[in-house]
C-alpha cells in the first residue's frame, strides 16, 4: 500500500494562507489564555493540595463542595474523573496555596470534612500531593530552565550539524508549534504540571525531529545542484518526505489514542498534549519550517541583488 | 554473505539474551511469613506500586541556619530518620538528601499518616544503664507462655519448624549447649549464671521441637531465638528472626510479663555477617541517666593522643551535669548504652564519674569513621531539629495496580495497532519492521530491568509513545527503500541504497530527542525522571533494532528470494 506516492503538492505556493492560519490558531489561543488569565497551573507548580478521591457510593460535585464548605474549606476545583471500567466515583480535588498557608493543615481539613459528610469506608483518598508553596516555585523555574536549555542545546546542534538558516527556521517551527499548544492546553483548560511539561519537551523533540527529517532531504537534494528553484527544491523535499511524515504521526498518533482511550487521570492530558504536538508538529514541519527556509532565501537573495545594483 | 548474516544474527541473538535474561521474574521470599512470590524484575515507581514520596526540611522559619549550621543540622535530621527506617517495615526504603531537603521514598505503606508522624517526630535520646540480664531471665519462663498465650501454639508451629535445621546442627556438634556453640561473636566466654540457665532453656527447647512433641507448657518461642551476646544483658536474636521476636515482644500479654523496672531495646548494628546475622537485643534499665536535653553537643571524633584509639567527646548541659555526675557516680563499671529513638546505637563502660564533658571511648580497633557516626548520632540526639514536610505524594497500592492494568492495556493496542499499520503497508517489509519492533521491545525491557531504570506512570506513558516512534527509523529507511526501486535499481543495491541514504536522517533525529531526554532527566524528578529514562533507553534501542536488525533481516529476506526478483515493500 502507498499513500501520497509521487505527490506534487504545491506547499510553498500555500503558505501566505498557512501563516494566517497559523496567527489565527496562535491569536485564538492566546486570546484564550489572556481570557481565562494566564495558565492553570498545577499544585506542582503553585504548592497546595491535589486529591483523587474514589467513593464506592454515588455522589458529585455539588455534594462534594458542600461537604467541604461545611467543614470550612473553600477554593476548591472539584472535577469528576470518568475512567473505563471504574467501579467507584472519582473526584480530583485540587488547592493551591500561598506562601504563608500551611498545605498539611488543609489537606486534614479537607479529610475532616470528607469524613463528617461521607462515612470513613466509602472513600478512599488514592493519590494525595502536597506540596509547599516554595515547592512548586522550585519546580515552576526548573521546568523553565529545562524548556530553554532544550532549546538551547537543540539549536546548538543544528548549527552544527546544518546551516544557520535551517536552525533558525527549525527553531521557528518549534516556537510555532509551543504557541499552539499551550493555547490548546488554554482551550481545553488541561492543567500545567510536571507532566505536561514533560509533554512539552517531548513535543520539542518531536517537532524538531519531523523538520530535521525535512530539511536533511532538502539539504540532500541542494547539493545535487540541478538547475532548480530554491523553492522548487524545498517543494519537491516536501513531497518526497510526505509519505514518512504522515506514516509516523499516524504510528505515533495510534499509540497515543490508545493512552487517551484507556489511561486514567494523570495520563490522559498528558497524551492529549502530546497529540496536539504531533499534529501541530507535523503540520509545522511542512507549512512553517520549509516556507521560513525560503523567506530566509528570498531575503538574502533581494539583498545580494541590491548589493549588485548599487 | 552468507556468514555475515550468520554473525549480525549471533549478535542479535546474545542481545536478546542478555535482555531476556534482564527479564526474568525473581523468587522473593517474605522473610516474616515465609511466603515467596514471583517478582516481575522491572522496579515500579511509587506511583505504580503504592507509596509514599516525603521531602521534609528543618523547620527554620526565620531562617537563622545557614551555612555549616544548616548543613550540620541536615546531616543529623538524616541520621536519625535513617535509625528510624526499619520501624516502616517497608521492602526497600530510600532516603537520601538533595540539597537541603531529605527525600524519603517508602513503597507499599499501609498507613501513610502513621510512617509520616515516625518520620518526622523529633529526635529522643537516653542514656541508659545495660542491666545484667538476671531478672529478664527469671521472667523468661513467664514471658515464653505469654506469646504462647497471645499468638496460640498452632501458629507457632511455623517458628519452630524454621530453626529444626540448626538444631540438627547443634545436635551434630553435640550439646545441649548449642547456643554457645552457634554463637559467632563467642569473644570471652564468661561462665556467669544467665549464660548457662539460657543455654540451658534454649538446649531444651530445642530438643523439644526436634522431637515434634511441642506442647503449651514446653514450648520457648523466644528462648529458642536468644543467643548469647557480647557483654551481659545483650542477646543475639537471628536477623531472620527478628521481625517475628519484635512482633512478640509488642504484644500486650507480653509486655505485661516483662519484669518492673528493666526495658527491652533492639540495637541498631548487625553482628555477624550474612546468613550468621544477629540483631542485638538489649535489656536495660527502664529509668534513664540523662536524655537528649541534657546534652549540649558533641564531637567532632578524634583520637585519644595516648592510645590513638577514636574518642568522642561530647558535653552536657549545666543541669545535665549534675544529674550526671549523681548517675555515673553510682554506676561505675557499668555498660551506657546510648539510645535514640529507643534504638541502642552503641554503649560503653563508665570508667568514672562524669560531669559537664565527657568522652567515649570506642573499642579498639573501631574505625574512624564508626567514631564520626557515633557523634553524629548524639548530635541528632542533642540538637533535635523539628521537621518541615514541604512534599507529600501518596499513591495507594490499588489505584497503582489500576493505573499497572491501563497502561499494559494501552500497551497491547498501541504496538498492534502500530504492527497492523506496518504490516498493511508495507506486506512484507513490514514483517521485518514488526521482528524488528518485537526485539525492541525485548532490548527496551531488558535495558529498563538492567539499569534498575524506576519504571513510572509517565515512563509507561513514554514506553507507549516510543513504539510509535521507533518504528520511524524503519519508515524512513522502507520509503527511501521504495524510492530508490522506482528509480530502477535492484532490490539489492535499492535496500544498500536506502538504509545508506536514510541513516543522516535517523541519526540527527534520534539525537535531538536524546538532547530533550537528557535534559528531562536532568532536571526532572520522580515520575519525570522515569519518563525521560525510557525516552532515552527507548531512543537507542530503536535505532539499534531499526539499523541493525532491520537490515539483517532484510539481507536475509533477499537472500531467500534471489537478486533478481522484485522485493515486497
Amino acid at each position: 500500500m502507498r499513500v501520497f506516492q509521487n505527490a506534487n503538492y504545491k506547499f510553498l505556493s500555500m503558505r501566505r494562507p498557512a501563516y494566517f492560519a497559523s496567527a489565527a490558531i496562535i491569536t485564538i489561543g492566546l486570546l484564550s489564555i489572556v481570557f481565562r488569565g494566564g495558565l492553570r497551573t498545577g499544585v506542582e507548580f503553585t504548592g497546595g493540595v491535589l486529591l483523587e478521591v474514589q467513593f464506592s457510593e454515588t455522589t458529585d460535585v455539588g455534594q462534594i463542595r458542600d461537604a467541604l464548605t461545611a467543614g470550612g474549606t473553600t477554593g476548591v476545583q472539584i472535577q469528576q474523573l470518568r475512567t473505563v471500567g471504574a467501579e467507584t466515583f472519582d473526584f480530583l480535588l485540587r488547592v493551591p496555596v500561598g506562601e504563608e498557608e500551611d498545605q498539611n493543615a488543609i489537606r486534614d481539613q479537607i479529610r475532616a470534612s470528607l469524613e463528617t459528610q461521607y462515612s470513613a469506608a466509602s472513600f478512599e483518598i488514592a493519590r494525595g500531593d502536597t506540596l509547599s508553596a516554595k515547592v512548586g516555585d522550585e519546580f515552576q523555574r526548573t521546568a523553565v530552565i529545562a524548556v530553554l536549555l532544550s532549546f538551547l542545546l537543540t539549536l546548538i546542534y543544528l548549527a552544527f550539524r546544518f546551516e544557520w538558516r535551517f536552525g533558525v527556521a527549525a527553531v521557528i517551527a518549534t516556537v510555532h508549534d509551543m504557541f499552539i499548544t499551550f493555547g490548546f492546553i488554554s482551550l481545553f483548560d488541561i492543567e500545567i504540571n510536571l507532566a505536561t511539561v514533560a509533554a512539552i519537551l517531548t513535543i520539542i523533540g518531536y517537532s524538531l525531529n519531523d523538520t530535521i527529517v525535512v530539511f536533511d532531504r532538502v539539504r540532500e537534494n541542494l547539493r545535487k545542484k540541478r538547475k532548480e528553484a530554491y523553492d522548487v527544491t524545498l517543494n519537491r523535499s516536501l513531497n518526497e518526505t510526505l509519505p514518512r511524515t504522515v506514516l509516523t504521526s499516524g504510528t505515533t498518533l495510534i499509540a497515543l489514542l490508545s493512552l487517551v482511550v484507556i489511561g486514567g487521570a494523570v495520563i490522559r492530558p498528558f497524551a492529549g498534549v502530546l497529540i496536539i504536538g504531533v499534529l501541530v508538529g507535523t503540520y509545522s514541519s511542512i507549512f512553517v519550517a520549509s516556507p521560513v527556509l525560503v523567506e530566509i532565501h528570498e531575503r538574502a537573495r533581494k539583498r545580494a541583488a541590491l548589493a549588485a545594483r548599487a | 554473505m552468507f556468514g555475515s548474516v550468520r554473525w549480525r544474527l549471533v549478535w542479535i541473538a546474545v542481545l536478546v539474551g542478555i535482555c531476556g535474561f534482564a527479564l526474568v521474574p525473581e523468587t522473593i521470599v517474605d522473610e516474616v511469613t515465609g511466603e515467596s512470590e514471583r517478582v516481575w524484575p522491572l522496579k515500579l515507581g511509587l506511583d505504580l506500586q503504592g507509596g509514599m514520596h516525603l521531602a521534609v526540611e528543618i523547620y527554620d522559619p526565620e531562617n537563622t541556619l545557614s551555612g555549616q549550621d544548616l548543613d550540620d543540622a541536615v546531616e543529623r535530621t538524616l541520621t536519625t530518620i535513617r535509625n528510624r527506617i526499619d520501624e516502616f517495615g517497608v521492602r526497600e526504603p530510600t532516603i537520601q538528601r538533595s540539597g537541603d531537603r531529605i527525600v524519603i521514598e517508602l513503597a507499599g505503606v499501609d498507613d501513610p499518616e502513621q510512617a509520616k508522624r515516625i518520620a518526622t517526630e523529633t529526635a529522643f535520646m537516653e542514656f541508659k544503664i545495660v542491666t545484667d540480664g538476671q531478672e529478664f531471665m527469671d521472667a523468661l519462663e513467664r514471658i515464653d507462655r505469654a506469646i504462647v498465650n497471645e499468638v496460640g501454639i498452632e501458629n507457632l508451629q511455623v517458628t519452630t519448624l524454621e530453626t529444626e535445621p540448626e538444631v540438627d546442627l547443634s545436635d551434630i556438634l553435640g550439646g545441649a549447649d548449642s547456643a554457645a556453640a552457634e554463637d559467632p561473636a563467642d569473644e570471652a566466654e564468661t561462665e556467669d549464671p544467665a549464660a548457662d540457665s539460657l543455654a540451658t532453656e534454649e538446649g531444651d527447647a530445642e530438643t523439644v521441637d526436634a522431637a515434634e512433641a511441642v506442647d503449651e507448657v514446653t514450648a520457648r518461642p523466644l528462648s529458642a531465638l536468644l543467643g548469647q551476646g557480647r557483654i551481659l544483658g545483650e542477646y543475639l536474636v537471628p536477623q531472620e528472626d527478628q521481625p517475628t521476636a519484635a512482633a512478640w515482644l509488642e504484644l500486650e500479654g507480653v509486655r505485661d510479663a516483662l519484669p518492673r523496672g528493666v526495658t527491652l531495646h533492639w540495637g541498631v548494628e548487625q553482628v555477624g555477617a550474612g546468613a550468621g546475622s544477629y540483631v542485638p537485643l538489649y535489656v536495660l534499665e527502664a529509668e534513664p541517666l540523662i536524655t537528649g536535653d541534657m546534652l549540649q553537643d558533641a564531637g567532632p571524633a578524634n583520637r585519644d593522643p595516648t592510645f590513638n584509639q577514636p574518642i568522642v567527646p561530647f558535653e552536657t548541659t549545666r543541669r545535665g551535669s549534675r544529674v550526671f555526675e549523681r548517675a555515673t557516680a553510682r554506676n561505675i563499671g557499668e555498660n551506657m548504652a546510648i539510645v535514640l529513638d529507643d534504638r541502642v546505637q552503641s554503649y560503653a563502660v563508665i570508667r568514672s564519674v562524669l560531669s559537664r564533658r565527657a568522652q567515649i571511648e570506642l573499642t579498639p580497633g573501631a574505625s574512624f569513621q564508626e567514631a564520626q557516626e557515633l557523634a553524629l548520632v548524639l548530635r541528632a540526639g542533642a540538637l533535635p531539629m523539628p521537621i518541615e514536610v514541604v512534599e507529600e505524594r501518596n499513591v495507594s497500592a490499588s489505584l497503582g495496580e489500576d493505573s499497572i492494568r491501563q497502561g499494559r492495556t494501552a500497551f497491547i493496542i498501541g504496538i498492534v495497532g502500530v504492527i497492523i499499520v506496518m504490516m498493511i503497508y508495507y506486506r512484507a517489509a513490514g514483517i521485518l519492521a514488526v521482528g524488528a519492533l518485537l526485539t525492541y521491545v525485548v532490548f527496551m525491557l531488558g535495558g529498563l530491568a538492567g539499569l534498575e531504570a524506576t519504571l513510572s506512570l509517565p515512563g509507561i506513558a513514554g514506553l507507549i509513545l516510543s513504539i510509535g516512534m521507533a518504528v520511524d527509523a524503519n519508515v524512513l529507511i522502507f520509503e527511501r527503500v521504495r524510492e530508490e526501486l522506482a528509480a530502477g535499481k535492484t532490490p539489492r543495491t535499492a535496500v544498500d541504497a536506502g538504509f545508506g541514504n536514510a541513516l543522516s536522517a535517523i541519526v540527527d533525529a534520534n539525537l535531538t530527542t536524546l538532547i530533550t531526554g537528557i535534559i528531562l532527566f536532568q532536571f526532572g524528578t520522580g515520575a519525570v525522571q522515569g519518563f525521560a529514562v525510557t525516552l532515552c533507553i527507548g531512543i537507542l534501542a530503536s535505532f539499534f533494532s531499526a539499523i541493525y536488525v532491520t537490515r539483517t533481516l532484510f539481507i536475509m529476506y533477499l537472500n531467500r528470494r534471489g537478486s533478481r526478483e522484485s522485493v515486497s515493500i
